[in-house]
Parts: structure tokens; sequence; C-alpha cells
């Protein structure tokens, strides 16, 4: 499908208008049989509410601990998600594939 | 990603128009840009490549590690003409990812019985088309074999740029349309736009197997660089 991640960038720009704090987490690069392409993200806000997804569930709740740090420093990070990582993030895809999201905060 | 460029980039999409945003992956250091302003860009080849294959990548420029976020708009079809071509077209396009709609004037054509769940417009091309935001991320396809249907719209595609225009008809008629809409002020760098015969040459017969080469073809447009499109063709 051709389709984008709509309401994502809305939500985004929407949430830090309201004066929350916002992470945009995108998933850069792919290998093997990943579950979501590059340029898939997912928002996140210090609520932790979050919309979108970066691997269909396997490494979301990951992603929005990541996120509230990168929400507190303002720093951006780059993870790394794989079947083969489980030393460096305590997830991993079922699915086989490898996976690098950037995360950044908003604003 | 700073907060004017969130604005700017969900502007720019609202407009419909494409754009990629270019993240330097170790900084964080971002920039937009338009598709207008690829031209004069240093990563222009890379640039143009993503678009077109409407794809997202990380790449390696001057030292540094980019990731180049396409996004581009969800392209469109319209059909002009809710014939039995039409009724296979429909749901292919959709199932591509493409927003689809029918128009055609006579009611008999344009049940919803014939199309559930695509849009349907029961109208004469002039009334139907101008709210629909025909653009250049439109394929535009002219199937009723009425010239007081076809032509009309046909000359609204041209003016509207749609990225691939088609029109049913053998070389013979397609020849007639040349001389009707060429009539009607249409320039000839226009006229020529119009693949006709309509879909790539793959033998179709059947109404499903037209709808796979038209689909083809678009496809062809959409994502090839001009030489090797022409080379499918």
């Amino acid at each position: 499908m051709l389709d984008r991640d709509e309401d994502i960038l809305k939500a985004a720009e929407d949430w830090q208008k309201a004066g929350r704090g916002v992470a945009l987490a995108t998933v850069v690069e792919t290998w093997g049989s990943a579950p979501r392409p590059a340029g898939s993200s997912l928002v996140i806000n210090d609520e932790g509410t979050f919309l979108g997804s970066v691997s269909g569930g396997c490494v979301e709740g990951a992603v929005v601990t990541e996120a509230m740090d990168v929400i507190q420093s303002g720093k951006p990070k780059m993870l790394e998600f794989g079947v083969a990582d489980e030393t460096a993030w305590n997830v991993g895809l079922s699915c086989g594939g490898t996976i690098r999201v950037f995360v950044e905060k908003v604003g | 990603m700073k907060l004017d460029i969130l604005h700017e980039l969900n502007a720019e999409r609202a407009a419909r128009r494409p754009v990629i945003l270019v993240t330097d992956t170790e900084s964080g250091e971002q920039r937009l840009v338009k598709a207008k302003d690829f031209a004069r860009d240093p990563l222009r080849a890379e640039l143009d490549k993503q678009l077109r294959m409407g794809k997202s990548a990380s790449v390696e420029a001057g030292g540094k590690k980019l990731f180049l976020n396409v996004y581009a708009p969800t392209a469109k079809l319209v059909i002009i003409g809710a014939v039995h071509i039409s009724q296979a077209l429909a749901p292919l396009a959709r199932s591509l990812g493409y927003d689809v709609t029918v128009v055609d004037p006579r009611t008999a054509f344009a049940s919803p019985e014939r199309f559930p769940d695509i849009p349907l417009i029961a109208e004469w091309p002039d009334t139907a088309l101008p709210p629909l935001n025909v653009d250049a991320y439109t394929a535009f396809v002219a199937v009723t074999h009425d010239p007081k249907i076809d032509d009309p719209a046909l000359l609204h595609a041209f003016e509207r740029n749609c990225f691939y225009i088609g029109a049913l008809g053998s070389r013979k008629t397609h020849a007639k349309r040349g001389d009707r809409l060429r009539a009607q002020g249409a320039k000839e760098s226009d006229i020529a736009r119009i693949h006709a015969p309509i879909g790539l040459a793959i033998g179709a017969v059947s109404p499903s197997e037209i709808a796979v080469a038209i689909m083809a073809e678009i496809t062809a447009v959409l994502r090839l660089p001009p030489k090797e499109r022409e080379e499918a063709a």
C-alpha cells in the first residue's frame, strides 16, 4: 500500500502545541524480514501515549521507554533491534529481521 | 525535529506536494527538501530515485549517514466510465493503494450494485471533476468509448498535469480523438501524453486482464525512470 503515517505527524504537532513533551521514532534501516518498512514511525508523548508503529508491536514498549529519555535529554538516539541482539535490548523481532530506529525530540 | 520543520512537513503533506526529510542520523540535523527544489540539491540523484520509488532509505553522502524519509502523496486514480473494465480496474487499483473514484453520467452504468464500496459520481465530467482535486499524483483513465464523456474529461486531465493519462480505443479511434481534441484547442504535447491503446501490450483480452495491463502501465510510469519506461512500453 502507498498509504503513509497520516495522523502520526499531525498528532506530533498537536501534542507539542498542547504543551506536551513529544518524541518521534522512525525506522531508518531494515535487514531481513522486518515487519515495517523504513520511514514507518511512532510518536510518543511524555504521558506514555503513543500512536503508529515501528514493528507491528514487537519492540514498541522498548522504544517508548527510550523515547522518555530522549524527551528529557533532547538528544537523539539510534536504537537497534534484532533477533540476535539480546545483549543490547531485552526484546527482539520474532520475525528474524533487524531494524534501526532513530528517536528524536519534537520541538 | 524542530517544530517549524514539522509544521512545514504537515502543510506540504496536506497540500499533496511531495517532500523528503533529510536527517543526519548522527548529529540529528534535519532539512526538508521540496520536490521542486530537487534539481538544485547536492543529493538530487538520490532524492529523485527515492521519490520515484516512493521509498525511504538510508544513504551515505559526504561522509555523513543520512536518512531520506519520503513523503509522497497517496496516488489517486480517476476512472471515466463505469464500464465492465472499470469493475475490474477499480478494486485492482485500490488493492495497489490508490484512492479510486469512478465518474459516469449514465446512471445505468454508475450504480452502487456494480461498484460496491467504490466512490461513484453519476455526473458529467464538467460537474464531477473540479471538486476531485485531480493533480500530478493522479492517474486518469477514460474508458467510456463516448467522446461526449471522454473528451471533456481528457481536457481536464491535461490541465491538471496528471502523471498518467490513458484512453481506451484502437489506433484509428485514437487518431480521431486527437483530431477532436485539437479542434477544441488541446496542445500537441498534451495529446501525445495520452496512452492509447491503453495498457501495456500483454495480450489482454478479458476486462480483468485489461485492468492488469492498465495498472502495469500506470505502475511503470509512476516508478520507472523515463528511459526504462520507454523500453517497457
